[in-house]
């Protein structure tokens, strides 16, 4: 019923008030209990002044039956326990109980004890100390005790009985104890009533709570939960209803909006990518299911064309050839599908391809006050192109551009140019496996949005990953902990463990053990990446040499690009346009271009410009 | 049909596959061995003598253009069809590049890889004719004119001024064929795709031949005349024998699969 944050909320503030008024009623219980003995004791204590009183005129006549008399009348009240007067000696004199007269008590005993502990007796004592409190069995009620001292005065010892001579200062002592059972009655019932009306409290705090919890959290969590599920399960169109305007409700809008922005992502991902995918998935299915569809037919129509003469069969095994075919016919439509997305490279000239892609955009160019600059070279040779792929590569470039540019105006400059590059820090390495086949590109971490290759490496025992740069000699490594020369370094595939060090080699600059990363249908690559050092080898490429290549250089004077987002530009659905954008278009520059064997690259300076560099090579491998 | 002893190889790694194409070719008379991976088809090429080798492309160890490539260098003369599940046109055009003689998609029916074979057989005998009486290749068969270019041995495309193209059967290709009977065109407004069938050939023995598109695109005329007098196609295959004038899809980048006219015996 509850999920757990409710439960967790109600237990809280339950045990919290429990703590709360416990400490209340305890406080309370202990003022009443101390403003109620108080009042019985002073009224105790009045009343044993009473008492005194009354008995001073028989006393000072020495009547003592009369005395006496008032004794037993005041020892008859239903409260009032014992009623006794004692002499100096401690001998019971007068008591209501006459069983008690002509008993003498111990000094020591504890009704004495306050005045008698001293061996001098004190003579005068405040009132709460000549009160004691006690019980006669533990579980029997309180009874409180009160003696008040009968002091000499002069009446007494001017009276004509002459029974006190003036020298003596305490006369005796009335002893009076009253039981205070209506008083812990009285208590009880508060202390009683007081944990009713807390119990009561908490579990009606606790209800309120439970119903208002489950109103405000629980259900509408319930409803998100439901919402996630289904989203979890692939219902993108699975809307979680209003939930109000409290956080819970900016949370369902937001993720609603979040479905929504999913679902479009989905729907784009699918688009971009169903080409891609399709092709591979084509060209499996068409392999798998083709060598069964081939046995099906061969055998049908080899059955065929022998029951000429048996026409039930013929019309039968007819059927089965003519399923058949429609089967191949529609893994044929998958494989035609696929060949669209393989480039069609034709011998073009690059600058008929910027030009188209310039005048495609050409309204939207003027619309926003851009002013392109062109600065062809002039003995550019055609190269091989996918010419529609390729004007694609522009159009995205140029529309990010002047997006980059905004409503200000600006202007783009486009540089075409003849150069040759020694493959060391251009060659872009694509795939690298370990010797037992794993793939070592690293997707998530990237230089200059250019996925790495993973290493795992244990330095002086230490375990940690470094990143190589992608770019062939570029070196700019990511490594969780600085490796030198000197240090004992063994380099391992992350994935299967399998060491990478290239055995019996060191690197032949600075000594130290060197990684070998084997590059499908292009070689090895060896590499060192001591912190001094950074070594790296490619053999085959390096045997190519020196290559030709386009440059194109697409330069804006728009916003410019920071430093942080640098490494994201090229990932798929990453987007600064918010709702503009789908994010796709630097990933399909990157995927045209990783086609052609072209290279790209970017540099921004926030607030000045960003420009991108594209190397394609004159002559294809 | 002819009843001649022919020896056939087929090297596939689907054994369903190769029982197929032994039963067929058993049926039909000839000898027929199978091989489930390409090492192995080698060692069978080397001890005996083959007419024709039934080749697919993807195998487990060596593939097909592999095995290709490994008789060129043993310079072992055995004429290879190739086959395969994975029928594009870069893998067509990649076998008839590297040397195979036609190319065969999968799935295909009993006619299908009949009449494919029956060529086979026929593109070895016509080359053994020639060799035996060491005559003039083109007494035998007529190249295509030199500003022509082809697809296989099969179809040829002429570039006209307007950027239309002209397509039609090599000599070669109707000469393996023999008699035919009756031509099937597509019709008018068609779109054709280079690799695939574009035209059906009929013969006497009641196969039917399929001929390769040399080009991808849209039909704008068909030589409705050779429908009627076939004959203008046997007697000048390359000029009133034509099939079809389209309009092509992608010029540029299909023309890269074909080849000049040359003596197709001789690679």
């Amino acid at each position: 019923m509850f999920s757990k944050i409710s439960l967790k909320l109600i237990l809280t503030i339950t045990f919290l008030s429990i703590l709360i008024f416990s400490g209340f009623v305890y406080y309370s219980l202990h003022t009443q209990d101390t403003l109620l003995l108080n009042q019985t004791k002073k009224f105790i204590n009045a009343e044993s002044e009473t008492i005194k009183s009354s008995t001073k005129v028989s006393m000072l006549a020495n009547d003592r039956e009369v005395t006496h008399e008032i004794i037993k009348t005041v020892g008859k009240q239903p409260c009032i326990r014992q009623v006794r007067i004692l002499n100096k000696e401690g001998k019971v004199i007068y008591a209501a109980d006459t069983t008690e007269i002509g008993k003498v008590l111990d000094k020591k005993a504890e009704a004495c004890y306050s005045c008698h502990a001293s061996n001098k007796p004190l003579t005068r004592l405040s009132i709460s100390k000549r009160i004691r409190i006690y019980k006669l069995h533990p579980d029997s009620s309180r009874i409180l005790g009160v003696i008040n001292p009968i002091y000499n005065e002069p009446s007494c010892w001017n009276a004509p009985c002459h029974a006190h001579p003036k020298s003596q200062k305490v006369l005796g002592v009335l002893d009076l104890t009253v039981c205070l059972k209506n008083v812990d009655r009285d208590l009880n019932l508060a202390k009683q009533h007081m944990i009713l009306f807390a119990f009561l409290s908490i579990l009606g705090l606790a209800i309120v709570l439970g119903i208002l919890v489950k109103q405000i959290i629980g259900i509408p969590v319930k409803k998100l939960s439901e919402g996630v599920k289904m989203v979890a399960s692939g219902n993108l169109n699975y809307k979680v209803p209003e939930l109000g305007n409290d956080e819970l409700g900016l949370l369902a809008r937001s993720f609603n909006h979040m479905t929504e922005k999913l679902m479009e992502a989905r729907q784009q991902l699918f688009q971009s990518d169903k080409m891609a995918s399709l092709g591979r998935l084509a060209a499996g299915v068409a392999h798998e299911i083709n060598n069964p569809l081939t046995g099906i037919l061969t055998y049908a129509s080899f059955l065929m064309k022998r029951t000429k003469d048996q026409p039930d069969i013929h019309k039968d095994l007819e059927v089965i050839v003519r399923e058949t075919l429609r089967s191949r016919e529609i893994v044929k439509g998958l494989l035609d599908f696929a060949r669209q997305t393989i480039p069609k490279k034709v011998k073009s000239d690059i600058h008929q391809v910027i030009e188209r892609a310039l005048t495609v955009l050409e309204n939207q160019l003027t619309l926003n006050h851009i002013e392109v600059e062109k600065h062809f070279s002039k003995q550019l040779p055609q190269i091989l192109i996918d010419p529609n792929q390729m004007q694609q590569v522009f159009t995205n470039l140029i529309e990010n551009a002047y997006q980059a540019i905004g409503k200000k105006g600006g202007k783009i400059t486009i540089t075409t140019s003849l150069t040759r590059l020694a493959p060391y820090g251009v060659v872009q390495i694509k795939q690298a496996l370990c010797p037992k086949g794993h793939e070592l590109m690293d997707e998530q971490v990237r230089i200059d949005g250019l996925p790495t290759v993973k290493l795992k490496v244990i330095v002086n025992g230490q375990e940690t990953f470094v990143n190589l740069d992608p770019i062939y000699g570029k070196n700019r490594i990511k490594m969780g902990l600085p490796i030198t020369s000197g240090d004992k370094v063994d380099i391992r595939c992350p994935k299967c463990n399998i060491s990478m060090v290239d055995q019996g080699k060191t690197c032949p600059q600075c000594n130290a053990p060197i990684y070998v990363l084997e590059i499908p249908g292009k070689g090895e690559l060896r590499g060192c990446f001591t912190s001094d050092c950074r070594w790296q080898y490619w053999d085959y490429i390096e045997q190519q040499g020196p290559r030709d290549y386009i440059e194109i250089k697409v330069s804006d004077t728009g916003c410019g690009i920071p430093p942080e987002i640098m490494d994201k530009i090229f990932d798929p659905f990453f987007t600064t346009k918010g709702q503009e954008g789908n994010g796709l278009g630097m990933a399909v520059i990157w995927g045209i271009l990783e086609n052609h064997e072209g290279i790209i690259s970017v540099e921004s300076t926030v607030n000045v410009g960003t420009t991108f560099t594209i190397h394609l090579p004159v002559n294809l491998r | 049909m002819e009843n001649k002893s022919r020896n056939l190889l087929t090297i596939d790694d689907e054994n369903v596959i190769l029982e197929a194409v032994k039963r067929v070719g058993t049926a039909e008379g000839w000898k027929v061995d199978t091989a489930t991976d390409a090492t192995q088809g080698f060692q069978m090429v080397q001890k005996n003598s083959y007419d024709l080798c039934l080749c697919d492309i993807m195998l487990p160890d060596m593939d097909g253009f592999q095995f290709l490539e490994k008789l060129r260098e043993s310079e072992i003369d055995l004429p290879v069809i190739m086959t395969t599940g994975f029928a594009t046109i870069e893998n067509a055009v990649k076998s008839l590049d590297m040397g195979a003689i036609d190319y065969l998609p999968k799935p295909f029916t009993v006619d299908e890889v009949l009449s494919t074979l029956y060529r086979g057989f026929r593109f070895v005998d016509l080359k053994k004719r020639q060799i035996e009486t060491d005559s003039d290749v083109n007494s035998i068969i007529v190249p295509c004119p030199l500003q022509y270019k082809h697809l296989g041995f099969q179809s040829w495309i002429s570039i006209d001024y307007d950027g239309s193209v002209k397509i039609g059967a090599t000599d070669l290709f109707l000469k393996i064929i023999n008699s035919i009977k009756t031509v099937n065109l597509l019709p008018l407004e068609a779109e054709i795709l280079q690799g695939f069938s574009c035209a059906e050939f009929e013969a006497d023995d009641e196969l039917i031949h399929q001929l390769m598109a040399p080009m991808s695109g849209q039909i704008i005329r068909v030589n409705e005349k050779i429908k009627e007098d076939l004959s203008q196609l046997e007697k000048d295959p390359y000029f009133n024998g034509w099939l079809y004038i389209i309009v092509p899809k992608n010029l540029n980048y299909e023309l890269k699969y074909l080849s000049g006219c040359h003596n197709i015996f001789g690679r």
